[in-house]
Formats: C-alpha cells, sequence, structure tokens
C-alpha cells in the first residue's frame, strides 16, 4: 500500500492486506540498496499467520519518495512515523544489517513502541571499509559486483525468493542496481553504507531497549561476521542467537531457517 | 564457496546450482523422477501454495533437478532465474504468453528459425497477437514499426539464415524507449559466445536441444530474466503490475521488484500450459553443460578450419559465415562475438538442385538431418528438405539457392570433416558433368 509519511508518498509492502488494527503488527526493514522484496517469503508467511505486516521502501528506495536516510537515527525516525501514520503503538521490529540498526535505534529510543526486536545479519558497530565507502560513492556498480560477492556464500541455494530457479548472485545485483538507479543523484548506496558505519549508538540503543532480542546470524557471512556481532549479543538483556549455514543474504540463502527463527520467537 | 570475485564461467558450468547431495552424498546432480512432493503438514502445503515459503509440489511447476538447470543457465547468462520448458518453442511461447494477449503487437527479426517465424506470423496471429518483421540491420526500420500496443522486441543472436547478428545494444535501446523489452534467443551462441543480458536484452531463451545439451539427445527450453527490466516504469504490462485474480490477486511487481516475469511466468504459464521440462531431461542437458566451454571452443575452432577451406573452394560460390570480411556482420560479430559466431552456417554450391544432393549424399561423416548444435558434424540441404516445396523465386527470397548447404560443425577431427567435404564437394561437381 501506499501512504504518506513525513509528507512523501512512501510504499509498503503488507502482501495484499489491509491494515487490520486488531492484528499484532511486524515491521521488516530492508539493510543498504535492498527494498521491501528482499522480505517476499518471510512477509508473506506472517502477512497469512495472523500479522499486520509492513514492509516499507526506505525513503528514496525504489518505489518510496523523499531523500534516503542520512543516519540510522534518521531513519529511525521514520519507521516511528510510518508507525504514527496508522496509528499502530507498539510492533515487533525485524531488520537485516542496516536496517538491523535503524530497528536497534527505535528500540533504543522509543522502547515502549518495540514489542520485539529482530536482528538480521547484524554486527554493532557495523565499520564500512573506507575503499568501499570510496567505491559506493564514486563507483557504485563495481562495488555492487563486491558487495554482491560478500554477501552470499553458496553456488546452490535452496529454492528462494522467486520460488525453484532462482539464481540469488543475479537476482540480488539486478536489485542492488534497480535501487541504485532509483536515485538520479546515484548516490544512495554510499548514503546508506556511511549511516551503518557512522552509527555509534547501538551499544547505547540496546542497554535501553526493553524487549527480548533475537539475533540470526550467517555462519559464513563475510559482511557483518558472527563474531562482529558478538559484542550487541552479549549487550542483550533478553538476547537470543540462532546461527545459519548462510551468508549475509540470510533471508535469501536460508529463507526457511530464518522464517523458523522468526516464528518461533515472534509472539503476537 | 566464492572468493573475492564471481565464480568464472567454467566453474559455474559444473557448480552452480549444484552441491553434494545432503541426503545421499551422491556428486552427480541426481534425478528427481517424481510427480509430486510429500508436505510436512497442512500449513507447509497452504505456505507453498500461497508463495509464503519456496519449495516443490507439483513436477510440472517445479522439479529439484530442473531447478538446477534453472540456476545453472541463469548463472551462465547474468540472469536472476530461469524456467526450464519442454523444448525452445515452449520457452519462446511461454516468454511471449506472459507479457500479451490477445490485441497485443511484437517487433520481430525477419532472420529467424522457421518455427518461430510460423509462431508469429501464423499460429499467434489467430490468437489476436501481430507481429511486424524487421530486417535486424534495419536500425531505422525497428523504431518505425513500433505501435501503442507494441509490448516486445524479438530477435535472435545470429538470425536464421545468412547469420545476422543483432546489434543488441541498438535494438534494446529502441526497445526501452518503447517502454517494452527486448527478447533474444540465443541457441545458436550459447552463452559462451554471448551474454545478451550483458548488452541490453531483458530476456534470453535457448532450444537447449542445441549447444546446451549438446549431445542431440533430448528436446528442451529455457528462458532466463534479467531483471533489469522495469515492468511498473513502462506501463504497459498490467500482467505483471496488477492484482491478478487466477492467482490469489497476487501483483506480480510488488512482490518483486526485480522479478515479476518470472513470477508469473512460472505461476501461470507452467500451471497452465503445462509445458514443463521432463527431470531426466533437464539431467542430460546438464551433463551437456558441464563441459559446454571445451565444447564451444571446440566448435570454434574447427568451424574457422572448414570455412577457411571453403572459402578458397572453386565449386564454391559463397561461405556465410561472419568470420569472413565480405559477411555484412563481419564488423558487429567482431564487437560482440569475439571468440566466433557459431558454428552453424550455410553456403552455396555452383550447382543444380541435383548436385546439392549429391553433395549431401556423399558425405560420410557429416550426418543428414533436421538439427543443429549437436557435437556430431550435421548437414542439410535446404532445397531439397526444409524448403522442398518453395519455388525457385521463393528460395532466393528467403536467401537460398538450388545450391545451399547448411552445416553445424561438430567436434570431430578437423582434417576428417574436410576430407569428407572434399570429396563430397566432388561428387557433386560429377552430379553436374
Amino acid at each position: 500500500m501506499y501512504l504518506t509519511v513525513n509528507g512523501h508518498t512512501t510504499y509498503c509492502y503488507t502482501s495484499g492486506k489491509a491494515f487490520d488494527a486488531a492484528k499484532p503488527t511486524v515491521v521488516f526493514i530492508h539493510g543498504v540498496l535492498n527494498d521491501h522484496s528482499v522480505w517476499i517469503l518471510q512477509t508473506r508467511y506472517f502477512a497469512h499467520h495472523g500479522w499486520n505486516v509492513l514492509a516499507p521502501d526506505l525513503p528514496g528506495h525504489c518505489k518510496s519518495a523523499g531523500e534516503a536516510p542520512q543516519s540510522v537515527e534518521e531513519a529511525a525516525a521514520f519507521i516511528t512515523a510510518l508507525l504514527d501514520a496508522l496509528g499502530v503503538q507498539k510492533a515487533a521490529l525485524v531488520g537485516h544489517s542496516f536496517g538491523s540498526l535503524i530497528a536497534l535505534a527505535l528500540a533504543g529510543s522509543a522502547p515502549g513502541r518495540v514489542s520485539q526486536l529482530v536482528m538480521v545479519g547484524t554486527a554493532v558497530p557495523m565499520k564500512v571499509s573506507p575503499a568501499l565507502l570510496e567505491l559506493s560513492l564514486n563507483q557504485p556498480l563495481k562495488a555492487i559486483d563486491m558487495v554482491n560477492v560478500f554477501s552470499h556464500s553458496m553456488l546452490a541455494p535452496p529454492p528462494s525468493s522467486l520460488g525453484p530457479g532462482t539464481w540469488l548472485y543475479g537476482s540480488s545485483r539486478a536489485l542492488m542496481k534497480r535501487v541504485l538507479a532509483s536515485d538520479p543523484a546515484g548516490r544512495i548506496f554510499h548514503t546508506g553504507f556511511k549511516a551503518c558505519n557512522d552509527y555509534s549508538g547501538g551499544e547505547a540503543a540496546m542497554e535501553r531497549a526493553a524487549c527480548e532480542v533475537l539475533f540470526i546470524l550467517g555462519s559464513n557471512d563475510q559482511m557483518t561476521t558472527p563474531r562482529a556481532a558478538q559484542s550487541i549479543v552479549s549487550k542483550a538483556k533478553r538476547g537470543k542467537v540462532v546461527t545459519l549455514e548462510a551468508g549475509h543474504s540470510l533471508m535469501l540463502e536460508a529463507p526457511e531457517g530464518v522464517l523458523f527463527a522468526m516464528k518461533d520467537f515472534l509472539r503476537p | 564457496m566464492p572468493g573475492y570475485s564471481d565464480p568464472g564461467f567454467d566453474t559455474l558450468a559444473l557448480h552452480a546450482g549444484a552441491a553434494p547431495d545432503p541426503a545421499t552424498g551422491a556428486r552427480a546432480v541426481p534425478i528427481h523422477l517424481t510427480t509430486s512432493f510429500v508436505f510436512e503438514s497442512s500449513d507447509h502445503a497452504a505456505s507453498l501454495f500461497n508463495l509464503e515459503r519456496a519449495g516443490h509440489v507439483y513436477s510440472r511447476i517445479s522439479n529439484p533437478t530442473n531447478a538446477v538447470l534453472e540456476q545453472r543457465v541463469s548463472a551462465l547468462e547474468g540472469g536472476i532465474g530461469a524456467i526450464a520448458t519442454a523444448s525452445g518453442q515452449a520457452a519462446l511461447h511461454l516468454s511471449i504468453a506472459t507479457l500479451m494477449g490477445a490485441g497485443s503487437h511484437i517487433v520481430a527479426s525477419t532472420a529467424l528459425y522457421g518455427g518461430s517465424q510460423n509462431l508469429l506470423h501464423y499460429t499467434l496471429r489467430r490468437f489476436g497477437i501481430d507481429t511486424t518483421f524487421v530486417k535486424p540491420g534495419d536500425i531505422a526500420g525497428w523504431r518505425a514499426a513500433v505501435r501503442p500496443n507494441t509490448k516486445l522486441f524479438f530477435g535472435e543472436t545470429v538470425g536464421n539464415p545468412g547469420l545476422d547478428v543483432l546489434d543488441i545494444a541498438a535494438v534494446s535501446g529502441i526497445a526501452h524507449d518503447a517502454g517494452v523489452p527486448l527478447l533474444v534467443d540465443s541457441t545458436l551462441t550459447s552463452p559462451w559466445l554471448i551474454k545478451p543480458l550483458d548488452h541490453g536484452a531483458d530476456l534470453v531463451y535457448h532450444s537447449a536441444t542445441k549447444f546446451l545439451s549438446g549431445h542431440g539427445t533430448v528436446i528442451g527450453g529455457i528462458v532466463v530474466d534479467g531483471g533489469s527490466f522495469d515492468w511498473e516504469k513502462s506501463g504497459k504490462f498490467a500482467e505483471l503490475t496488477e492484482a491478478y485474480d487466477g492467482f490469489h490477486n497476487m501483483v506480480f511487481s510488488e512482490e518483486s521488484t526485480v522479478g515479476a516475469f518470472l513470477l508469473r511466468a512460472r505461476r501461470e504459464g507452467l500451471r497452465d500450459f503445462g509445458a514443463c521440462m521432463s527431470p531426466h531431461t533437464a539431467w542430460l542437458i546438464l551433463q551437456g553443460i558441464e563441459t559446454l566451454p571445451l565444447r564451444m571452443a571446440r566448435h570454434m575452432s574447427n568451424t574457422e578450419k572448414v570455412v577457411d577451406f571453403l572459402a578458397s573452394h572453386p565449386f564454391v560460390s559463397r561461405v556465410g559465415h561472419p568470420l569472413l570480411e565480405s559477411h555484412p556482420s563481419h564488423a558487429l560479430a567482431r564487437q560482440l562475438l569475439p571468440r566466433g559466431a557459431g558454428s552453424v552456417f550455410s553456403f552455396d554450391l555452383k550447382g543444380s538442385r541435383a548436385q546439392g544432393k549429391a553433395f549431401v549424399e556423399s558425405l560420410k561423416v557429416f550426418s543428414h538431418l533436421a538439427n543443429v548444435g549437436d557435437c556430431r558434424s550435421l548437414v542439410i540441404h535446404p532445397a531439397s528438405t526444409t524448403h522442398f516445396r518453395m519455388t525457385d523465386e521463393a528460395l532466393l527470397d528467403a536467401g537460398i539457392t538450388q545450391g545451399t548447404i547448411r552445416l553445424s560443425i561438430g567436434l570431430e577431427d578437423p582434417d576428417d570433416l574436410i576430407d569428407d567435404l572434399k570429396r563430397a564437394l566432388k561428387a557433386a561437381e560429377k552430379a553436374g558433368a
């Protein structure tokens, strides 16, 4: 569905379902140079199993208008505004990579509005190498190729986002190119990476967060290694870790494992 | 496990889509000859039908062996995914039927495989889909042929029968200006010679019967989506961008930003038209693809030797291969197809229809049959076989003379191929005496 958030037209995937105030809500937040469609399987499942699903395209990404968020905090404020626009007082948040930082920041700044938190493919701090930061600005297509390789760990993934026969290297690359093209200035990649790199409030946010936290990590993740997640895992007061045999694109390389972990964790 | 750059072509040809079988440890791809797959529970069944979980339900829609083939060809073409079909013609039909219905229009190259030409010129017209044919090199003609109801541009990487090379970048540019995708048949080139998606095509398909399989054993097809065409921005494809009553009111372009075509093609096209591939066929094509790089290199080197031989033979009036400077697509082929423009080409004997027949009947190594892209060398004489009903005038219009011979160069010792041709050319000359 389309709605207006902060004065901008915002696309929010709901699996074709109308928002129902009587149902619990779960928000899925995508990562850098991605959009709502990276959650295609998990969002459909929850939308058809008793939940309101809100999977927005972040501002400036694909179907959503506006400027791409310059910081994690700005993106978290956007999610808050999205919840406000729909009158949602409290929701479960699921975020991948950059999206996990956004969800964490919101859980820290407004603990009363987050019922549960799922951080997929995460690390705090989420440092990006200077070379990759520079490449994402000046040679974004080359940076896409590099990030795409770092984000995948297998040449024989299971049936995934488009069903059997999906080639994830290709589909992830095509999506990143599409998102890049949605920003006429071509800076959206760099903006996202810089926001990740600059975010320093993660540990404090986790200390303020009141909810249970599920970490879903990829044992072969080269972007946010399980080791890099240990610091934030240790700060979670009620944290649970599920490690899956996958790379950074966990939702695509291990769609069933991610779904099962979330099914076990998320409660209406 | 991938390293710090994309795996290379030869690695993907062996490994993309396949890992040791977790249940048995089998290293080769297992053949899953089963119609159906047991559900874990009612909820699992419902989730599979509603695309909440990815998996196999029924082998008309998907199958684990076919999925390996689909991933592998996608990887080799640089696509996002693929759908294996019963034949190359089924892949073409599936592509068209997914994108349009009655009242739509296609702009297509004149240089097409006969079966494709028949489908567009006769069969689809019966179903209300009209086609305008344009010579592949007539760039202005492609643009002029666009109508408000145009939904697709279509051509072959190297067109039948003259091996006209399609300027994919130029033609796709015009297609995109018109808000429609370019579909390319890359059967005669295979991804080893050219990846059309890299040059601007949006969809690519193969008759996998030919070089992908490579051994003349099975009929199959496959269509690959590049994921680059923006169906919503185009505004011409309600089939992909509006709720579809026939599948849970799904809006395919909302479900997947880059994969709407594949979602609908599998959920509607395979489900309803049913032109699926047998898993056994998929396995045989996979066997072929494992050696595709090696075979294509040999196809190209043998072709070069045979073309050189024929071009200098006094009883040959024309050799239609872009390797030769005299070919109209020579320069474009060097640019787009640096490894070669394929091993299927025609040449003209200086002789009658009877001499053409004599030539074919004198060959010992080349097999006289109606196929191309086999590991064995093949030959056919169009005037006495595929085009035998046509008048001399109609043949000339199609670029075929009484002495036109089509060859598909295989993997034999090149000296044996040349000896065979030499002997047959002599016999043809004698037949005219």
